[in-house]
């Protein structure tokens, strides 16, 4: 272990070369099943990577997607480094963008530049909220954090649906959504922006949240590297009994942890509800919490890292939609597949490559 | 003889650019034995008997419904159908770029004067389901298993309620919903448990208005000897002589009908309800049920029908 962190080189391997194998091994065994089902592999992955990056249409969508990885894998970043698994961030971003949509809906005569502020509050606020009892469970009762996330995903969805189909509903329409928010609350979208500053951009849902999700991994980085409050957070992660005799509280870090965790979860809602759907509807964030947990993985729990997998992730699933469109075999099962492949290879069996890559670099 | 070859491939394109059909079904997918299922049986009937193929794409998220839509008709798709009401605001969204496109929208509503919008009355066919069962049942006392609690599903279960009063005002009626998510849709065994425990409190007929959790809810009244009714698809040879009928939503005629229209140049915008008049709603009976659904029982539902028809009964209708 210790011999590995002296040599520089090794590090270097570790964070760039072993991801790119590990993808690389997924993407020829997806190529394997496409072959079998029929299509070319290598039209495939070329229409796969012009769809995600092929255009500006589609590098938006790439982004948008990634948006919402990046914002979901902080969220498990954070949590990781204190020593927690949160699973939650589904739920956390559920709510969230519960938080930002009724300011949305409730404020909507404001103007932007304060109803902006508020909602980007109240979905930190509302996702750090819906973390806190598992925290407070973990922290003072034991209860384990995997369980207790992983059912507040079923709350928050239970929740949403009672709201939705009960409360929030616009009348008159079968469809559990609200009416849409006043367009003075909208962030403005990627093309809208670019216009202004005289440069052209095609129209996608690609919006503002991009910038804050890259705004809070800087943030997440500052925090967990460059604060004292940060260290605390590492050091009880490593060892709680150390950051005890250290004179920290592990109970103070788990709580604290979650609701920074819950609050960058909650910016998901920022993407795609002020950002694209302008409504608040049923199980917007469509599994990305889950997504999160790869990104994070992927990433190593380093912001750089976490953005640069959102990525590519963003990429399977706008590329991986091209891919279904676009040849008629492939389905989107198929794709969902090609996206397991990547997780398996590069979150589950990352270690898998370790030992004989480093052996062949030190030959 | 140049010339002439190249009018008649010219005339044949022509012929062929008069429909370039797409549908873009939902979260269950095409063959989820139900709804969506309805639909692609529509799109396959159609292309048999005109040979012109429907382009089809499968949603997993909320974003790829404008988007695929979008890419649909700017490759030249003139007509578009969205298959469920969640694609509603998306068919909002993209059909006022495309002003020369025809979209179709099942189980919605959105005014625009290149939309056709498709509804049921899915509260008719569940009158007749909910009478069938008062009148099958020796207990007084019968079942219903939503999928996921939406207004769509709690129309069902009122129509059938209201069916089921109809015929006995005493009857005692179990409702309960499968769940709050999508997955309530898919989620057999829970389907079965919910049925077992209303035949526990003592219902002897349940009807499903559930997607694919309803395959546990009618294997668990196979299993009990008891009744079930199936839904949207005709599904009573699942279980032959325990599916007492099924609640027919014909998707797929008015898939049909529309694509049809859209060829011959018929095809209008505007607002379409099938109900038990139109024929786009009933109840199913053929070899497999004809045991259970006796013609006593036949005779009351026709009744029932030409009443619902004629204006003489009133279904009430689920509203916000």
């Amino acid at each position: 272990m210790s011999a590995e962190r002296a040599a520089p080189s090794l590090r270097w391997l570790e964070a760039l070369v072993l991801p790119l194998a590990n993808l690389v091994l997924a993407l020829l065994l997806s190529g394997l099943i496409i072959r079998l089902i029929g299509e070319s592999p290598l039209a495939a992955f070329r229409l796969m990577l012009s769809g995600a990056f092929g255009s500006q249409e589609a590098l938006g969508y790439t982004l948008y997607y990634a948006t919402n990885f990046i914002f979901t894998g902080l969220a498990v970043a954070v949590a990781f480094h204190a020593g927690l698994f949160n699973i939650g961030a589904e739920g956390q971003a559920y709510i969230g963008g519960l938080g930002a949509g009724l300011v949305c809906l409730g404020l909507g005569s404001l103007p932007f530049w304060l109803v902006a502020p508020l909602a980007i509050v109240a979905a930190a606020l509302f996702g750090a909220g819906w973390a806190l009892v598992p925290a407070w469970l973990q922290a003072r009762r034991g209860s384990h954090i995997v369980i207790t996330t992983i059912m507040f995903n079923f709350l928050a969805s239970a929740l949403m649906t009672w709201l939705l189909v009960n409360i929030l509903i616009k009348p008159g329409q079968q469809s559990p959504e609200t009416r849409e928010f006043a367009p003075g609350t909208w962030l403005p979208s990627a093309h809208d922006l670019l216009a202004r500053i005289g440069l052209s951009f095609a129209p996608s849902p690609l919006n503002l949240a991009f910038a804050l999700a890259i705004a809070a991994s800087a943030l997440v980085w500052l925090v967990i590297w460059r604060t004292r409050w940060g260290y605390a957070l590492r050091v009880a992660g490593k060892n709680a009994a150390a950051a005890r005799y250290a004179g920290i509280s592990p109970a103070r870090v788990t709580i604290a942890a979650m609701l920074l965790s819950g609050a960058l979860a909650g910016g998901l809602g920022l993407n795609e509800l002020m950002g694209a759907e302008h409504r608040i509807l049923l199980d917007f964030p469509g599994g990305a919490g889950f997504v999160g947990i790869a990104v994070a993985l992927m990433g190593r729990n380093n912001p750089v890292g976490i953005v640069i997998s959102a990525i590519l992730f963003g990429a399977l699933y706008q590329g991986g939609s091209e891919l279904s469109f676009d040849m008629p075999h492939v389905n989107r099962d198929t794709v969902v597949v090609i996206q397991g492949l990547v997780i398996l290879f590069c979150g589950a069996l990352e270690n898998v490559l370790k030992r004989p890559l480093s052996r062949l670099w030190s030959r | 003889m140049r010339i002439i070859l190249l009018f008649l491939l010219s005339a044949a394109c022509a012929l062929a650019e008069g429909i370039k059909p797409a549908i873009v079904y939902d979260f269950g997918g095409k063959f989820d034995r139900s709804f969506n299922q309805s639909a692609s049986e529509g799109v396959a009937r159609f292309t048999r008997e005109t040979g012109i193929a429907f382009r089809d794409f499968e949603v997993t998220n909320a974003t790829q419904r404008v988007q695929v839509m979008r890419q649909f008709a700017r490759h030249g798709y003139n007509f578009i159908v969205a298959v469920g009401f969640s694609q509603a605001s998306a068919v909002e969204q993209v059909a006022p770029e495309f002003p020369d496109v025809r979209f179709v929208i099942i189980d919605g509503n959105v005014d625009l004067p290149n939309v056709e919008s498709v509804n049921f009355r899915e509260q008719e066919s569940s009158f007749l389901c909910g009478m069938a069962a008062a009148l099958s049942s020796k207990t007084g006392k019968i079942g219903f298993v939503g999928g996921m609690d939406i207004p769509l599903i709690r129309k069902f279960a009122l129509g059938y309620e209201a069916g089921a009063r109809h015929v006995n005002p005493k009857i005692e009626v179990f409702e309960n919903m499968t769940g709050s998510t999508p997955s309530a849709w898919n989620d057999p065994t829970r389907g079965a448990e919910l049925a077992k425990s209303q035949f526990g409190r003592g219902a002897d007929v349940v009807f499903h208005a559930a997607g694919g959790t309803g395959m546990g809810v009618m294997q668990a009244a196979q299993d009990a000897g008891l009744l079930s009714i199936g839904c949207d698809s005709n599904q009573d040879y699942i279980h032959p002589g325990s599916v007492l009928t099924s609640a027919l939503k014909r998707v797929d005629v008015a898939v049909y009908r529309a694509a049809t229209a859209a060829r011959n140049g018929s095809w209008v915008h505007g607002h379409v309800t099938f109900g038990l008049a139109e024929d786009g709603v009933g109840y199913s009976l053929d070899e497999y049920n004809r045991a259970i659904l006796t013609p006593a029982i036949e005779k009351r539902l026709e009744d029932a029908k030409r009443d619902i028809v004629a204006g003489r009964v009133a279904v009430p209708e689920y509203r916000e």
